[in-house]
């Protein structure tokens, strides 16, 4: 209250040079924060009250709400289909704005779901994941420029050049864990950008590439509003793709050699994991998810800049990661939707759009660290003494 | 073994038997993690060989320099003096990983998921639950290893090194803060991985009555020197012995 009091309250008149108390104000404050302590309080309580249950063993308790709804087939399958339902129609009832707005959420789902795999499973801290995306979308942008490719030959292409990035970034770190791989992946984001910023002969320098064809529809050349949705649909078949990829190798031999060199690297060496081979994979998948949302960006916005792919970009989708659940894939894709689309549809109150943004972000952090929907391990059912069954 | 100036191991050698349980003993700081570091890789040694015959033949293969996970495929397998599980995965999967180093799956493999990868999961499954069945871990499996009672803890750490399949496991005090109940357990434990799996053992470890009961034979270290070898009736009368743990005996 008496922080707020000097802006809140006071109000100078430099016309009339007079100073305006707006006591109204202040009651405003005063009672807005009685009850926001109120809310915040009951808040931390319940949370602690969740952590007492979780330790004395009430393990129902401390599944959440929506890990009950996906174990419950009954609501799950028609959950399922609605949303399948909803995101196969969406560009028609929405307008092309919409439509674009939710392909670029779409991209970031799909970036998370790649740095997902380093940070989530592998706990690489990867703070210049954006270089891979630069990458992707670079490498469509001069593989076009240059000889001509089209969108669908650039992808596989784009994909092979980021996971070739991951093991060349993957090299000279893999000795490195924790904060130090976090500033050593951060110059290498910083390197690419500033590489493709002052190489001019290559890059094209500050002012970037333009006229990138959007992906073709079997040679036709689709207007704005169609390749928008057509676009919009390329997204959603990769996300797809992108999810499958994603939870077959988390539980897979390689998704348990990340989760357990983010575990305990030593233990995890002594039980026969070859630890740079495992982190290799880890950079140069979650590399290759880069680089191709990297491809899918360059085709939707006709340009590429090095301003794009600033260290901006980087800490966002990690925010994505962390906020989603680390992890977790389906708690991914909600943190990209809330990241993405949150400031986009704040844009009215634009003013507060990041302020409102920010505060979110602590709430989370303070109410569920462990992200929007935390991840759950995969667990197994034992029917008979030796018969193995999944659930 | 020498870090810098300092010689943590000094003309150390020990070696096992098939089938055999060996135990290594010594004054705190004498070395005896070290000298598991070393063989295990975690360590290179400077100097010195660890070498490994293998069954029937008379061939050495030397194993010094090799990375920790090489050694592990070689067929030895460690736990640790403080538990070092992997606390956010369920029972099961720790042991699981155990597995790793003998499974083939790769990347195209995993997601792919053909024939070849669903059985070899199903495989590992079946494996890793009859390991802990014997562990008397059953009950557990889909537990998160953060939250087993310690004992169980300790417990599933030798059951994720058998899971690598080995001829030796290297134990690092592994009755460390467990009740006298719960060591005996161990030490029943121990003796059945070494009769039903015909598996050496090689045991660092504090509490001598364990030592003594197990043991087919004993190696005392102090200060990286190993100070007497023997069966347990040699060393518990070892003069030599009796000086390193309890200091001078008689100066009056």
């Amino acid at each position: 209250m008496f922080l707020t009091f000097p802006i809140m309250v006071i109000r100078i008149n430099p016309v009339e040079q007079i100073v305006e108390w707006r006591w109204n104000n202040m009651i405003m404050v005063g009672v807005g924060s009685f009850l926001l302590s109120f809310v915040w309080n009951y808040l931390l309580k319940r949370k602690e009250l969740g952590f007492k249950k979780a330790e004395s063993g009430e393990e129902d308790q401390s599944v959440s709400l929506i890990h009950r709804i996906l174990g419950d087939k009954r609501i799950y399958i028609p959950g399922l289909a609605a949303v399948v339902i909803f995101t196969l129609i969406f560009p028609f009832i929405f307008s092309m704005y919409q439509t674009n707005i939710m392909v670029t959420a779409l991209i970031y789902v799909m970036l998370g779901l790649g740095l997902n795999i380093v940070v989530g499973l592998a706990g690489l801290l990867d703070l210049g994941y954006v270089a891979f995306y630069a990458v992707g979308a670079y490498s469509y942008a001069l593989l076009n420029y240059h000889f001509g490719l089209n969108f669908w030959f650039a992808l596989p292409i784009g994909g092979a050049l980021g996971a070739l990035f991951g093991i060349i970034l993957g090299f000279p770190v893999l000795r490195l864990r924790g904060d130090y791989l976090a500033i050593v992946t951060l110059g290498f984001g910083e390197i690419i950008r500033i590489i493709l910023e002052n190489w001019n002969e290559f890059s094209f320098g500050p002012s970037g590439i333009a006229n990138i064809p959007r992906p073709s529809f079997f040679g036709i050349n689709l207007s704005v509003h169609d390749s928008t949705t057509y676009t919009y649909y390329i997204m959603i078949g990769m996300c797809v793709f992108t999810i499958f990829v994603v939870n077959r190798l988390q539980d897979s031999r390689i998704g348990r050699a990340w989760i357990a060199l983010r575990e305990d690297e030593i233990a995890c060496q002594a039980m026969g994991i070859d630890k740079a081979k495992t982190k290799l994979t880890a950079f140069s998948l979650g590399a290759t998810w880069a680089s191709m949302a990297g491809v899918v960006f360059a085709a939707k916005t006709t340009f590429v800049n090095p301003a794009s792919f600033t260290i901006w970009e980087s800490i966002i989708i990690l925010c994505i990661v962390v906020l989603g659940g680390m992890g977790s894939i389906i708690g991914v894709i909600a943190g990209a939707l809330v990241l993405i689309l949150t400031p986009e549809y704040l844009r009215a109150f634009s003013e507060y759009r990041m302020l409102a943004f920010g505060t979110l972000l602590v709430v989370m952090m303070v109410f569920r660290p462990g992200g929007i929907i935390p991840n759950v391990r995969r667990t197994y059912k034992f029917t008979g003494v030796k018969t193995a069954d999944k659930s | 073994m020498n870090f810098g100036g300092l010689r943590a191991l000094d003309d150390l050698s020990l070696d096992v038997n098939t089938n055999e349980i060996v135990a290594l003993i010594g004054p705190n700081g004498a070395g005896k993690t070290t000298f598991f570091n070393c063989i295990t890789g975690i360590y290179p040694p400077t100097d010195g060989d660890v070498l490994i015959f293998a069954h029937g033949d008379n061939q050495a293969d030397r194993i010094n320099g090799l990375k920790p996970n090489k050694i592990t495929e070689k067929g030895l397998a460690r736990t640790f003096q403080n538990i070092r599980l992997f606390p956010n995965m369920t029972v099961l999967e720790n042991v699981m990983i155990g597995r790793h180093c003998r499974m083939r799956a790769g990347v195209v493999g995993a997601i792919l998921r053909g024939g070849v990868t669903i059985r070899e999961e199903n495989k590992v499954v079946e494996e890793s639950y009859a390991i802990l069945d014997k562990m008397g871990l059953a009950e557990f499996v889909n537990d998160f290893a953060k939250n087993l009672p310690y004992g169980a803890q300790r417990r599933l750490e030798i059951a994720r090194a058998m899971a690598t399949e080995p001829f030796l496991l290297l134990l690092d005090e592994p009755a460390a803060g467990m009740n006298p109940y719960e060591t005996q357990e161990l030490d029943e434990l121990i003796k059945q991985i070494r009769g039903e799996e015909g598996i050496s053992i090689l045991l660092i470890e504090h509490d001598m009555k364990l030592v003594m009961s197990l043991s087919d034979r004993i190696f005392v270290v102090d200060y990286g020197k190993k100070i007497a070898q023997g069966s347990p009736e040699e060393i518990r009368n070892n003069p030599v012995v009796i000086k390193a743990y309890l200091g001078e005996e008689f100066d009056a």
